[in-house]
Order: C-alpha cells, then sequence, then structure tokens
C-alpha cells in the first residue's frame, strides 16, 4: 500500500518525502476536522444530559420508556 | 521476477516445464508477500488512526473546548462592563436569550480555587463545548423554579470532571448581567439517563407550581460512560444586586 504510493509520487526522493509529508498532514486535517468529529458524538463521552437530549443524531428516548441502564448508552 | 530466477532461465528452452514451474511458484510467493505486507499495513494504521483519535478525543478538545471557554468568558466579561438599564417595567429581559449565546459566570470553588466557567443557553453539543450550559426551557439563575444546567465530565473542556466530589452544602455562584446569584447545594444522586424529572420546575413532581427557586447539574456518570446521570441539586441561598459586588468567597476571581 505505502510502497505502491511511494512508487506513483514524481521526481527524485527529497521531492517524494515532501509529497509524502503533505499527504500526511492531509490526512491528519482529514481526520481531525470531519471524520473524528463525526465519530465522538456516537461515543459515550459527551453524554451528559439527561434524556440524551443533545445527541442530534441519535433516536429521541421516549421518558415513559422501560428503564434499562444500558437501553441509551451510546 | 527475471531477476530472482536469474541466468538459470536464461539459458534454459522456454518450453522447459521445470523452469516455468519454478517461475509460477516464485511468482506466487511474491504475490502471497505483497498481499501479507498489504495487510500488516493496514493493521498498522489502524493503529495509528485509534492513536490519532485518543489524541483528539483526550486532548485536542480539550485544547479547543479550552480557547472557546476563554474567549466566552471575556465576552460575557466585556457585556459585563455595559451599565445595566433600569429595569423595564417589571418584565424579565431574560426570556430573548439567543441559543448558544453565553449570559452568564458560574463559580464552584469546590471545582478549583480559580474554577469559572461562562453560562451558555441551549443544551446542545455545540454549546457543551463552550462552557456550560442551561436546559432553554427551565427557569433562569435565581429565579422562581429550577434552574438547570448541564457540563462535560470527560473531553471537551471537561468543566464538570469532579463534579462528584461536591459536598452538601457547596456553594454554586452565578454572576449574571445584573445580579449575583448563591446556590448552596442539598443533594447528590445518581439516576438513569431517562430520569427526566430531576429538569422538573419542582424536581420529581411533575405539574407542580414552584414557590422557591432551585438548581440542578447534570452530567455523565461513571466519567467515561453515559449509562448513569449524575445530579447534583441544590437551592437558591442569596440573590443581590451587581453593584453590592461579589461574594466573598469569589471576589479574588471576578
Amino acid at each position: 500500500m505505502y510502497g505502491w504510493v511511494w512508487r506513483h509520487m514524481f521526481g527524485p526522493w527529497p521531492l517524494k518525502v515532501i509529497q509524502s509529508l503533505i499527504l500526511l498532514v492531509a490526512v491528519v486535517a482529514l481526520l481531525f476536522l470531519v471524520i473524528f468529529p463525526w465519530v465522538e458524538p456516537r461515543l459515550p463521552f459527551t453524554d451528559v444530559t439527561v434524556n440524551n437530549s443533545p445527541q442530534p443524531t441519535a433516536p429521541q428516548v421516549p421518558a415513559q420508556q422501560p428503564s434499562d441502564p444500558f437501553s441509551s448508552s451510546g | 521476477m527475471t531477476q530472482v530466477v536469474g541466468s538459470d532461465s536464461s539459458t534454459m528452452p522456454p518450453s522447459d516445464p521445470a523452469a516455468s514451474r519454478r517461475a509460477l511458484r516464485q511468482d506466487r510467493a511474491e504475490r502471497a508477500r505483497t498481499a501479507a505486507r498489504s495487510i500488516g499495513e493496514g493493521f498498522i494504521t489502524m493503529g495509528v488512526v485509534l492513536l490519532l483519535f485518543c489524541t483528539y478525543q483526550l486532548f485536542w478538545t480539550n485544547v479547543s473546548s479550552d480557547n472557546q471557554t476563554t474567549a466566552e468568558i471575556s465576552q460575557i466579561k466585556q457585556a459585563f462592563i455595559i451599565p445595566v438599564g433600569p429595569p423595564v417595567s417589571g418584565q424579565p429581559t431574560t426570556t430573548t436569550i439567543a441559543d448558544g449565546q453565553g449570559y452568564g459566570l458560574i463559580y464552584i470553588p469546590r471545582l478549583g480555587s480559580d474554577w469559572v466557567k461562562p453560562l451558555v443557553q441551549g443544551a446542545s453539543l455545540t454549546n457543551l463545548k463552550k462552557g456550560i450550559v442551561h436546559y432553554a426551557t427551565n427557569a433562569q439563575p435565581g429565579e422562581i423554579g429550577n434552574f438547570a444546567v448541564a457540563g462535560h465530565r470527560a473531553t471537551n473542556g471537561e468543566p464538570f470532571r469532579n463534579l462528584d466530589q461536591m459536598r452538601i452544602g457547596d456553594s454554586v455562584y452565578l454572576q449574571t448581567s445584573d445580579s449575583w446569584i448563591t446556590y448552596k447545594v442539598s443533594r447528590i444522586i445518581i439516576v438513569k439517563p431517562t430520569d427526566t424529572w430531576v429538569l422538573d420546575p419542582v424536581p420529581g413532581k411533575p405539574g407542580v407550581v414552584p414557590t422557591t427557586a432551585t438548581l440542578t447539574m447534570t452530567t455523565c456518570n461513571p466519567r467515561w460512560a453515559s449509562y448513569q446521570r449524575l445530579i447534583v441539586f441544590g437551592y437558591l441561598a442569596d440573590k443581590t444586586p451587581k453593584a453590592l459586588g461579589p461574594p466573598p468567597a469569589i471576589a479574588s476571581l471576578v
């Protein structure tokens, strides 16, 4: 995989190193700015309100739902 | 491939069955190595991505939230400098607070001698990154009814990280545009996430019209999980006009 990427870069090796660094920064930026913020609300660390109200993506838990302590984690 | 087979194959006629079998074996072995290497690289990549996620969750969200909190606090302090006009014919102006607006400061000495966080309207994840959020449909600070707030216990600035260390009788101070408000902690419990009764105007008594001012603070429990909520209840102990100055316990922070 990484060998394939290396072979498909152009120029002599110093140029390839620079391209690698640019690619690395781009991937980390994509993870930190798009993917991780998307994953975060789906993990339990941010559930701090009752009734899970701040979770825009999670289905709303009805107040009268039987109280299974694990039913609304997530 | 041809380099590996080397001079042997070049000297033999191409029709030699033994040589072509050898070449085929070599080719298969090379493909297997490539596949194994790719799978290995995939696993290493997944490990690195997971480590990066830990960095994001445990470190970066706190850095980002601390910046937002600091900016929000200075913004609120700026707004507080502007003198408050005389109250408009008894009509409370607090009903016009927009979602995401910081409109007060909270001081809880038990959580740290320099613990001060912005009070932000609306219990959404975006607002939680800025500080302590107010459940928008609940009473405003100092008003009759239940003033309810939430804050992160872990990650994103984690203002309520040590909320479990609150004790009965501890003070929670609020600074609003016109008053100093003191709540005293009266009860600390752990409930299920669906126990919305803690937000009732009179907690646990739905439909009852409140006659006193109370406080509810919620956060997740245990710290890294979400199957419970830690609830701290309190009652209004004091409310003084801004002009009288801050309560002595937090005077050094203001």
